[in-house]
């Protein structure tokens, strides 16, 4: 299962490093980053592939929301096919 | 994947309230049919708690993963008249509390389908059924119900229409402590549809399969922010705007319904291609209505913005999802829609102009408040007004109106939640009982020489 993890908010020190070191220990292999500062904004985004996660879903998105709120930023993650369903044909 | 189109999804969702409005099971309970009532409520009970027994917790996850709220999980069922007319109950309210205590115990928002079809005439049990409204919606919480009383193949029951005009009447008595509220959950139709996901007037119809999922989509604020951009622009360029956002959001239905047919087993029906709006800043059909240049909705030229809107989302629509059913169009009741109840306030909507606009839109005198003291004479008349458009112009239509007890024009009933609060609106006060007590059968009308 693919998904897009994106996160947005004030740009910091450590950020990707903390998202990413959180990925790995999840087991969370990433295919794909793009990082940009929009309006002041740090805003990332990431292509996951979550086929090896050791970690149901629900639990992932949960440990990665708690990841968010101690680096002071929001983070979110949707399955892939709500952002291609609605982009593509 | 590119950055711009993913943050359009996230922002559609998070700031322009793009939701999935319902995911709604329809269940056929032909095979619950038994000539002990009991008995027949008791098959009724265990199948639709076994065939819904994952449908709230399935949503829910999808919701979760997919990041999309999913508003509500329904049920609607194979109409009860139906159902309960081989029983020998003569009061068919322990059927409705038994839809009620399904709603309890799979945790759904609304159970549909205490319904009757009666739109050429009435069986003994859609006879039961009907009388036994008012107190079903005062001792359930969950249940809702529709009576279809015209449609185009075969006119307009006016003995229904009378009759119904008392049942809303009624229905507002016995639920006065609630402002009224048993109305909110009744709704009086022409040519009702058999895959509608919506409420009030969800049922299963009879040429369905035994269970099946069907969606139905929101966004009007989505729509409203994408026509903010086309500001001054030619009509167009509006219609191709919203046609491409339809699309966008219908591709969410489908995918939410695919999904949930997959978890659940059960066949995917169709996606019911709506703006449904709700009471929250942001969610209004209105407002997208006055953003192509209206100063409030309700003035002249409310009826052609409306026209254009409800087809320019249904042919977006259309290419989105494989199947395409239910209502398909924008809604426009008063009380869930905040525009709506602003130009009630402001003077600038009225009921005349509400009925004008049900002619193009998807259906009908939705969610308003009326006086108290209207006569169940005037009611049922506004019923006939409705199906008349309905079954001359081939479409559905509907009336979901509340007789708000003790309430005068002017003042305000809550409800609550997405039904909203609604300003008590004008109805003309000549009486139309002469032409109500009249009863029988309005004919077909003819399909030719169409002017």
């Amino acid at each position: 299962m693919k998904a897009i993890l994106t996160v947005i908010g004030k740009d910091n020190v450590g950020i990707i490093a903390g998202v990413s070191s959180k990925l790995a220990e999840l087991d969370v292999n990433i295919l794909d980053v793009s990082q940009t500062i929009m309006d002041g904004y740090f805003t990332m985004m990431m292509v996951l592939d979550l086929e090896k996660a050791s970690n149901s879903f629900a639990e992932i998105k949960e440990s990665l929301s708690e990841k968010g709120s101690a680096l002071g930023v929001q983070i979110k993650i949707q399955r892939e096919e709500i952002f291609t369903s609605m982009h593509s044909l | 994947m590119e950055t711009k189109q993913i943050l359009e999804t996230i922002r559609m969702i998070e700031e322009e309230k793009l939701d999935i409005r319902t995911i709604t099971m329809g269940i056929s309970l032909l095979d619950c049919i038994d000539s002990d009532g009991a008995k027949a409520r008791a098959k009724i009970y265990d199948k639709m708690t076994r065939r819904a027994e994952n449908l709230v917790k399935t949503g829910a996850a999808i919701e979760d993963e997919f990041g999309i709220p999913i508003i509500h999980k329904r049920i609607s069922v194979t109409p009860i008249s139906l159902i309960a007319g081989a029983s020998q109950d003569e009061n068919y309210t322990a059927f409705a509390q038994t839809l009620d205590e399904v709603a309890k115990t799979t945790g759904v928002n609304f159970v549909g389908g205490f319904s009757a079809l009666v739109q050429k005439g009435y069986t003994l049990g859609d006879r039961k059924l009907i009388q036994s409204i008012p107190e079903a919606m005062a001792t359930t919480e969950f249940v809702c119900s529709s009576v279809n009383v015209g449609s185009t193949r075969s006119g307009i029951n006016m003995d229904a229409v009378k009759q119904m005009g008392g049942i809303v009447k009624e229905t507002a008595a016995r639920t006065a402590d609630q402002q009224g509220l048993g109305c909110a959950k009744l709704v009086i139709f022409a040519n009702a549809v058999e895959d509608n996901p919506f409420m009030a007037g969800a049922f299963h119809g009879v040429g369905e399969e035994d269970c099946i999922l069907n969606v139905g989509v929101s966004g009007p604020g989505v729509v409203k922010r994408a026509l903010e951009k086309v500001k001054g622009q030619p009509f167009d360029v509006v219609s191709e705007t919203v046609k491409k956002i339809a699309f966008k959001i219908t591709r969410m239905g489908q995918l939410v319904g695919r999904e949930a047919s997959e978890r659940l087993g059960v066949p995917f029906g169709i996606v019911d291609l709506s703006l449904a709006p709700t009471p929250a800043v942001g969610d209004s059909v209105a407002h997208i209505l006055e953003e192509m240049g209206l100063e409030s909705v309700g003035t002249h030229g409310t009826t052609a913005a409306l026209a254009l809107l409800n087809d320019a989302v249904k042919k977006g629509g259309v290419m989105a999802c494989s199947h395409v059913g239910g209502l398909s169009g924008a809604f426009i009741p008063v009380s869930e829609d905040a525009g709506m109840i602003d130009a009630v306030n402001r003077g600038a909507l009225n009921l005349e102009k509400l009925e004008a606009m049900t002619a193009v839109c998807s259906v009908g005198l939705d969610m308003i408040a009326v006086p108290g003291d209207t006569p169940a004479e005037t009611i049922a008349a506004m019923i006939a007004d409705e199906a008349a458009i309905g079954v001359i112009n081939n479409k559905t239509t509907a009336v979901r109106v509340i007789p708000a007890p003790g309430k005068a024009v002017g003042e305000t009933v809550e409800f609550g939640g997405l039904l909203g609060h609604a300003p008590v609106m004008a109805v003309n006060r000549h009486k139309s009982a002469d032409f109500i007590n009249r009863g029988g059968r309005i004919p077909a009308p003819i399909h030719s020489f169409k002017n």
